[in-house]
């Protein structure tokens, strides 16, 4: 026999099992080509993700350089590709290092919503009784704020940086996240595998962690990636308020603020970084359909 | 054959496309329906039933095309009608009743609305002459009045009568054929009686063809005139009903007639023969006969070289097979083997010790309201099972018998009573707070395949997991103990690293029962494990339970609305009803005379893949009544068909303690119930018609 040093005809469980798992989810990559909006979503955001992490390198200027001579003629040409805007700064530069700042709060922020949400949605579907109905209502308390009155008392306090808003909207996504899984818990938790858990000893928070939650995570991660693009929505937002991360890191929406009063000359200054939101926000939704429409299939 | 068929499939031929291309689901399917006549298509899961079905009124979807052949109904190719064409023909000359009555009704409707909404489209009625019709249809389905029925709204009825109504909807417009796809599978049994008796009756009256699909031979043989056996998208075997059960010539035919058990056996008598194997799927589909893997008379060459043509017998017009050796197999002989002479096992110590047991469910209403009269699943349950021995609990859905099963695992406590395990008190303790030792004591085995495993999970990591928790094993006598209990329920180990997904039903069984074994239970309760299986599976299951049970000396508690599988297993049974145990004996007792009425309804009511064994039925009443509303007297009083009189609404009917610890709960006296029970009743146990 070829087969090496496993005794006694035993099987090999451990590495079995990691094969497995890498096999499954080499599997799983491979199916977002089966969805067209997927794989649109997907090159879309691969673009915008090598955009940023390549950004030092590409970028044709330091984002916050002036180029004085182009502010007479601010508007696309052979040394500024996109232009500049009005205190002649590269916008094309400026957009690749916006992508950096988005690309990090955006998600970061997702993730942090989902952990919390998970964990408050799982606790009240999982226990129901009292427990559910405090954090329900503490999540209705939290949604029925307008969000944009919440981030500007909270960010105006606080001041804004990223990690502020990182933490601004963790808080405020996570009702959202808890609301999908506590449904999905009140719904798996009624699973025969969660009575066979039960019987044979399980501790609540492993029957929440390793027996509800892994068969939660595909309207979760659906969910988190039209969440991440309603992030890049809302950090826009916010930078078009003016607090959104401080200047004079560029960031996407606060480009448009400090332009969109020359929008009848100089159009160009804003819709460039516009555009690039809603590109990035199209693609983070197309993820989202498309990672729908191959969770139905089976 | 005069008679103009008003179906005819010719060599119709039927695919879905996907992404992996065509899969041909139907291969060529050839067989008529005549006027009037009804025609029954049995068949196990995936064997391409509903497909025709679908395919006859063209309704196949985006993804599937009648690929070649002829579907003609009465005249026209559906595969040439224009939609107009189909529209028609779909509401007024074919009707479909569908397994799940609550997908066909309209639920924001009342249903008065959606049977005159027929004849007003199809006919062009007005209101009032359509609102007379739905009341007359109404009538014919045996619903009592019809006019506040006409008032309600699906969700308002029963499954029973949700079912009655899809059928009057299809009766209304006078369809010359009627598709029924597993129309009672999701019934109980005594309501199952109940509507299969009705459309024997009411396809006499109005002369209409009908489709009858079902995965169970027993509902086919009380409704049809023909029947047809389909394998893998072909059609192996056709003939009227005598020819078929009486002389089947088909190995298939065979092999679903011999896994079923039936009223007339016990495991200790004839076993039962499951098909080895399951079905290749329709992408790989072998050359020559579809069954050849399978059977156990296959002849290498002859029945795997090339396709095999569906002959006339000699002999018995109408009879067709699909088979190459059909003229030389030997006769089919029923497996009924000579009854009584079962040896009983001398009880063992008591394992399971159940008294006075009941649990009452409150209802909340709104927030902070505490009103509503609580719902009484169980209603002081007695019972003992002895250590060794198989105790079926049987009785219709909403009889308390699955939250007997959730007290004894400790999944619900107890409202008051006792349950000793093993000479602990549990009645009120939750799994949770339950000594390692008690949890190892009792596992349990659950119904459904699809959700009994965590699909997140791994074979192997869903046992181990059960052993480490339970036996505190670890590393390689861990990986080793779930090699061994593989083997145990019959499964390669190779499956410990796939997940559910890739598992059959049959296997995901299995790994359950694999599971529950895991901690060396004394007690193994089993909540209707095999009722959502296809039948050969569900042989090998059940001789699975009884010879690991037999092995290990194990109680079994054994939880089924199915008589037949209990009358298999069982050594004694519990005949529940409304969350009180209503008889109570050895099994050879409980399906003899004297019965306790329900239980003479429950076997009466029982599908018997029998044609000689098809007489008058007991027809309960009437549903359920709800477990909120418990009567005074006999909880069965109001849909008992040996009803005494007054005292059995007003006076709770005593124990009539019989030989052997048989016990029976009536107010009839036990010789009188044998007088009455045994004009009726074959010698061997299972009552018949006169």
């Amino acid at each position: 026999m070829s087969v090496p040093a496993t005794a006694e005809g035993l099987p090999a469980v451990p590495e079995r099992v990691r094969g497995g798992y890498a096999r499954t989810w080499a599997r799983r990559l491979g199916r977002i080509r089966e969805s067209t909006p997927a794989l649109i979503g997907v090159s879309i955001i691969a673009f915008w993700v090598a955009a940023a992490a390549l950004a030092p390198a590409i970028a044709p200027y330091p984002p916050n350089a002036n180029d004085v001579a182009a502010l007479a003629h601010p508007t696309p040409s052979g040394a500024h590709w996109l232009g500049t805007d009005h205190l002649g700064r590269d916008l094309l530069s400026r957009i690749l290092w916006g992508a950096r700042t988005v690309l990090t709060v955006a998600p970061l922020a997702v993730l942090g919503a989902a952990i919390l949400g998970s964990l408050l949605g799982l606790t009240a579907g999982y226990y129901r009784g009292a427990i559910d109905l405090v954090i329900v209502r503490a999540c209705d308390i939290v949604l029925s704020f307008p969000v944009i009155i919440l981030y500007m008392i909270i960010l105006a306090h606080f001041g804004s940086s990223a990690l502020n808003i990182i933490g601004v909207l963790t808080l405020t996504k996570a009702p959202i996240i808890a609301r999908i899984v506590r449904g999905l818990t009140i719904e798996l938790r009624e699973r025969e595998y969660v009575a066979a858990a039960k019987m044979r000893g399980e501790s609540p928070l492993y029957i929440m962690l390793v027996e509800i939650l892994p068969n939660a995570r595909g309207p979760l991660i659906v969910d988190m990636c039209l969440r991440t693009g309603y992030n890049v929505v809302i950090i826009g937002a916010l930078g078009f308020l003016g607090i959104g991360l401080p200047p004079p890191d560029p960031d996407w929406g606060g480009m448009v603020k400090d332009t969109y009063g020359m929008m009848s000359v100089w159009p160009h200054m804003a819709v460039f970084p516009c555009a690039a939101i809603s590109s990035l926000v199209i693609g983070f939704n197309l993820l989202a359909v498309g990672l729908r429409e191959i969770g139905l299939r089976d | 054959m005069t008679d103009t068929p008003i179906l005819a499939l010719e060599n119709a031929r039927i695919s879905y496309f996907g992404r992996a291309g065509e899969v041909n689901v139907v291969p060529g399917l050839t067989f008529r329906v005549a006027p009037g006549e009804a025609m029954g298509l049995v068949g196990e899961s995936g064997c391409g039933k509903s497909t025709v079905a679908l395919a006859i009124v063209r309704y196949l979807g985006r993804a599937g095309r009648i690929v070649g052949g002829r579907i003609v109904f009465e005249g026209h190719d559906v595969a040439t009608m224009t939609v107009s064409e189909l529209r028609a023909m779909r509401g007024r000359r074919v009707a479909m009743v569908y397994q799940d009555p609550m997908a066909s009704l309209n639920p924001v409707m009342t249903v008065g609305r959606q049977l005159m909404e027929v004849p007003m489209l199809h006919e062009g009625l007005g209101e009032r002459a359509a609102r007379a019709r739905a009341l007359e249809m109404l009538a014919e389905v045996r619903l009592q009045d019809g006019e506040s029925v006409l008032g309600r709204y699906p969700h308002q009825l029963s499954g029973g009568q949700q079912q009655r109504i899809v059928i009057a909807m299809a009766l209304i417009a006078e369809p010359a054929l009627l598709i029924m796809d597993e129309p009672t599978t999701g019934l109980d049994v005594t309501v199952e009686a109940a509507v299969l008796e009705l459309v024997r009756e009411l396809r006499q009256r109005h002369r209409t063809a009908v489709l009858f699909i079902s995965h169970n031979l027993g509902t086919v043989v009380r409704v049809c005139d023909r029947i047809g056996v389909m394998y893998a998208g072909e059609l192996v075997e056709e003939g009227s009903i005598p020819q078929v059960f009486k002389n089947p010539r088909h190995p298939y035919t065979r092999g679903l007639l011999d896994c079923l058990p039936s009223l007339d056996r016990d495991k200790r008598q004839a076993p039962l023969v499951p098909i080895p194997g399951q079905v290749a799927p329709p992408l790989a589909r072998p050359v020559g006969c579809g069954f050849a893997a399978r059977c156990a008379h296959v002849e290498p060459g002859r029945c795997t070289s090339q396709a095999i043509p569906v002959l006339p017998l000699a002999g018995e017009a109408g009879h067709r097979v699909q088979c190459v050796r059909a003229a030389e197999l030997p006769r089919w002989e029923h497996a009924r083997s000579a009854a009584g002479a079962a040896e009983e096992r001398p009880s063992g110590e008591v394992t399971l010790r159940i008294d006075g047991l009941e649990k009452l469910y409150r209802q909340r209403r709104g927030l902070f309201g505490s009103g509503g009269a609580p719902v009484r699943a169980l209603n002081g349950i007695d019972l003992i099972a002895t250590k060794g021995e198989t105790l079926a609990i049987v009785g219709e859905s909403g009889c308390g018998k699955s939250t007997l099963a959730k007290v004894l695992a400790g999944l619900e406590t107890a409202s008051s009573g006792h349950v000793e395990l093993a000479g602990i008190e549990v009645a009120s303790t939750r799994v949770e707070s339950r000594p390692l030792a008690l949890k190892r004591t009792i596992q349990m085995v659950f119904q459904n395949p699809d959700s009994t495993l965590n699909p997140s999970h791994s074979v192997g990591y869903a046992i181990g997991r059960a052993l480490r928790r339970l036996r505190r094993l670890s590393g390689s006598e861990e990986a080793s103990e779930v090699t061994r209990l593989l083997d145990i329920v019959k499964l390669p180990p190779e499956l410990a690293g796939r997940k559910p997904d890739r598992l059959s039903g049959g296997q995901k069984q299995r790994v359950a029962i694999a599971r529950a074994l895991a901690g060396n239970p004394d007690v193994i309760v089993a909540d209707e494990p095999v009722s959502a299986l296809d039948v050969s599976v569900q042989a090998s299951i059940i001789n699975l339970l009884n010879e690991i049970q037999a092995e290990r000396d194990a109680t079994l508690i054994f939880i089924s609305h199915d008589l037949s599988v209990v009358r298999y297993l069982a050594d004694h049974v519990a005949v529940m009803y409304l969350g009180a145990v209503v008889e109570f004996g050895r099994a050879a007792d409980v399906f003899a005379p004297p019965f306790h009425p329900y239980t003479e309804a429950l076997l009466s009511a029982v599908p018997v893949p029998d044609p000689d064994a098809q007489g008058t039925r007991i027809v309960l009443e009437g549903p359920l009544p709800s477990a909120t509303e418990i009567p005074r007297g006999c909880p069965f009083s109001g849909r008992c068909p040996r009803r005494v009189g007054v005292i059995c609404d007003e006076t709770p009917p005593p124990t009539l303690q019989l030989a052997s610890g048989h016990r029976i709960v009536c107010h009839i006296p036990a010789e009188e119930l044998t007088r009455l029970q045994s004009a009726g009743i074959r010698g061997d146990g299972s009552p018949t018609g006169s």
